[in-house]
């Protein structure tokens, strides 16, 4: 591989918050995506979705200048993921989900094609075991936005190959982003330290020790948090923090990663954040 | 049987701007005026401002593309009036 846009093409799997983002990462930097769903419907709109923050990106400066934006094609097959250079699977945080889509996708590619996990929890090992060629699979913890944030934590499984670190490397050069890279455990680094202070503040608020804005104001007034962790987590998606927190909770046994209840009942409410319109703060009415 | 009418009054910036403000002030809470910078006094995020593309595109009828779309296009009502003046068919009439 190398740094030049037009040698890679990527295959994004899942069209969700990150798959969509990643998406909008790449075409805006000319690099060519292939998003792969599961239906017409969630197609169409991911591809809105994309238009959308691709369009976000441009309007806050984050597109390198002069790069014309590549091409996104839309599929309901894996298949087309075949002809792919890298295949970033962005599919929910079920270990179970993941593992299927990255067993069925590495059969699909060439020997050689780099295999990317997003995923925000799951150790590398564990999905590794499935694939044909575990050498080829390495962990990519996008942040969301992805296209603002130009920081990943990159994670290196035990069985990572040398090539796959050179070929992450690469491609995220092409995508402007920096990495550090890390070793395989539950959360990695960032969300084994973020998920339980999450979940930290969340309990302080169902307790009543501190209402929601006074949790997230003194996180932010007094140890410089640019964003509190409550709004940080309506924009994460409480569903993908709630399921983040049980992969965390059935691996670790560390009591401060079991979602507590006030999450629990906003996500069976369907307040999942940001993307709903409200979490732990109400985006509705006013400009956020 | 009615009769309806309908007049097509060229864009001024006074009036968008006006229009503007009152949309602002609406959304932000905040009392705007037309020259405030919505992003420096942190009343609003990027993710606002795509909102604000959004509602200019659907209410003038004008697509924000290429260099046009940049954050410094959406800092104060009194800047996005000029953009709409700017795209806006109607409004470049009325400068002839």
């Amino acid at each position: 591989m190398s740094t030049e846009p037009g040698a890679h093409r990527l295959a994004v799997v899942g069209g969700g918050v990150m798959g969509t983002n990643i998406a909008a990462l790449a075409i805006g930097h000319g690099v060519p995506v292939v998003l792969v769903e599961v239906s017409e419907e969630v197609l169409a709109e991911s591809k809105q979705t994309v238009a959308f923050k691709l369009r976000h990106a441009q309007l806050t400066g984050k597109l390198p200048a002069g790069r014309t934006p590549a091409k996104l094609v839309t599929s309901l097959s894996l298949e087309d993921a075949a002809e792919a250079t890298t295949v970033i699977e962005a599919v929910t945080e079920i270990a179970e989900t993941k593992i299927e889509v990255l067993r069925e996708v590495s059969r699909i590619v060439r020997p050689g094609t780099l295999l990317i996990s997003n995923t925000s929890c799951i150790p590398i090992d564990e999905m590794a075991a499935a694939v044909a060629r575990p050498e080829e699979l390495v962990g990519v913890h996008f942040m969301n936005p992805a296209y603002m944030i130009e920081m990943v934590e990159v994670i290196r499984g035990p069985r990572t190959g040398d090539d796959a670190m050179k070929a992450v490397t690469e491609l995220l050069e092409t995508l402007g982003r920096a990495c550090l890279v890390v070793n395989d455990a539950p959360g990695f680094v960032i969300n084994r330290v973020l998920h339980p202070l999450i979940n930290s503040a969340a309990l302080l608020v169902q307790n009543g020790v501190a209402p929601v804005e006074v949790v997230d104001g003194l996180l932010e007034g007094c140890l410089g948090h640019s964003t509190g962790p409550l709004r940080t987590a309506d924009l994460i998606g409480l569903d993908n923090l709630v399921d983040s927190l049980n992969v965390l909770y059935e691996r670790t046994g560390d009591e401060s990663c079991r979602p507590c209840d006030l999450m629990l009942d906003l996500v069976r409410a369907g307040k999942h954040g940001r993307k709903t319109g409200e979490g732990f703060y109400d985006y509705r009415k006013v400009a956020s | 049987m009615t009769e309806q009418t309908t007049t097509t009054s060229p864009l001024t910036a006074e009036a968008v701007e006006s229009a503007l403000t009152e949309y602002l002030t609406d959304k932000t809470k905040t009392e705007i005026k037309p020259e405030d910078d919505v992003f420096a006094s942190g009343l609003v995020s990027s993710m606002f401002a795509m909102q604000l593309v959004v509602h200019l595109e659907s209410t003038y009828d004008i697509a924000i593309i290429g260099p046009e779309l940049k954050l410094d296009n959406f800092r104060t009502a009194r800047v996005m009036a000029e953009l709409v003046l700017r795209l806006s068919e109607n409004g470049a009439d009325s400068h002839v």
